[in-house]
């Protein structure tokens, strides 16, 4: 895998995020086509993600939530709006409740991913808008809550290990 | 950029940028501090405001300005976090791929490839 580009445009809140990887196109479609795949590598390393529900078709609902070490809940929803495989994928992406619906006031952020073959590989290129720069803000303080979290869960283990050691 | 540069061609918007950038204002007060008319100074924030150099916002009667530098700065933090999202994402992917190449259904794919 190479970051090939990362590219930030601060007055259109975009991120827009170029990877290659050692596989084919269709390969890496599955890996956001199929739950399975898919929450693998959604979470973090520590806040694996759960996929209940990835209705993989335009307009079509996706529920997950990922678990956090010390067995938190934090929810998430998609909602698809373009497919056209395997080389390109449209949703918008957003908080969700403890009952898997939105968190209205967090809104969306909208993500365009395209997959192309470049010389034997496949080159994604993940384009996420945010609606404004006060969601930004929101949206990465409840992310970074959760890496906080995460970390004072990493903390909690390694004080245990130390205990019983 | 060439906005900016229009924006800021003149000595009244530089000083307000200046102004504004050390410490938000209302255009009330910016307005009292030069020798023209409210809608005067008015305008010049909206060119301002318009190359985004300066924010306006309002908070109760007054419309307070301030300089966009900070919030330029803090959107860029804000998506360098993001950033880092998605490289720890892609480097899951990469794991994945390196551990399963060839999970069930990669016929089809190529199949599916040649279509």
């Amino acid at each position: 895998m190479t970051v090939v580009s990362s590219q930030t445009d601060t007055e259109a809140l975009t991120l827009t995020f170029v990877a290659d990887f050692d596989a084919s196109v269709q390969r890496v479609w599955r890996l956001w086509q199929d739950p399975r795949q898919l929450e693998r590598w959604w979470g973090p390393p520590t806040w694996p993600a759960t996929f209940e529900r990835h209705d993989f078709v335009p307009g079509g609902r996706s529920n997950y939530f990922m678990t956090g070490p010390e067995g938190e809940k934090g929810a998430g929803w998609w909602v698809t709006t373009l497919i056209e495989p395997p080389h390109r994928l449209e949703f918008e992406d957003g908080f969700a409740d403890e009952n898997g619906d939105p968190v209205a006031q967090m809104g969306s952020v909208r993500a365009v991913v395209t997959l192309d073959e470049a010389g034997g590989r496949t080159r994604m290129t993940m384009v996420s808008t945010f609606e404004s720069l006060d969601q930004l803000q929101k949206m990465t303080e409840m992310g970074m809550e959760e890496g906080m979290r995460q970390a004072l869960g990493q903390i909690d283990t390694l004080l245990a290990e130390d205990v019983s050691a | 950029m060439d906005r900016i540069f229009q924006a800021l061609a003149d000595a009244t918007r530089r000083d307000i940028v200046v102004r504004v950038a050390q410490r938000e204002q209302s255009v009330t007060a910016l307005a009292a501090s030069y020798a023209m008319s409210f809608a005067a100074v008015q305008k010049h924030v909206a060119v301002l405001e318009r190359a985004s150099l300066v924010v306006k916002e309002r908070r109760g009667r007054e419309q307070i300005v301030h300089g966009n530098l900070e919030t330029v700065r803090r959107a860029a933090r804000l998506l360098e976090h993001y950033e880092e999202v998605w490289r720890f994402r892609a480097q899951s992917i990469s794991d994945i791929l390196r551990e399963d190449p060839n999970e069930p259904g990669n016929e089809q794919d190529r199949e599916g490839e040649k279509s």
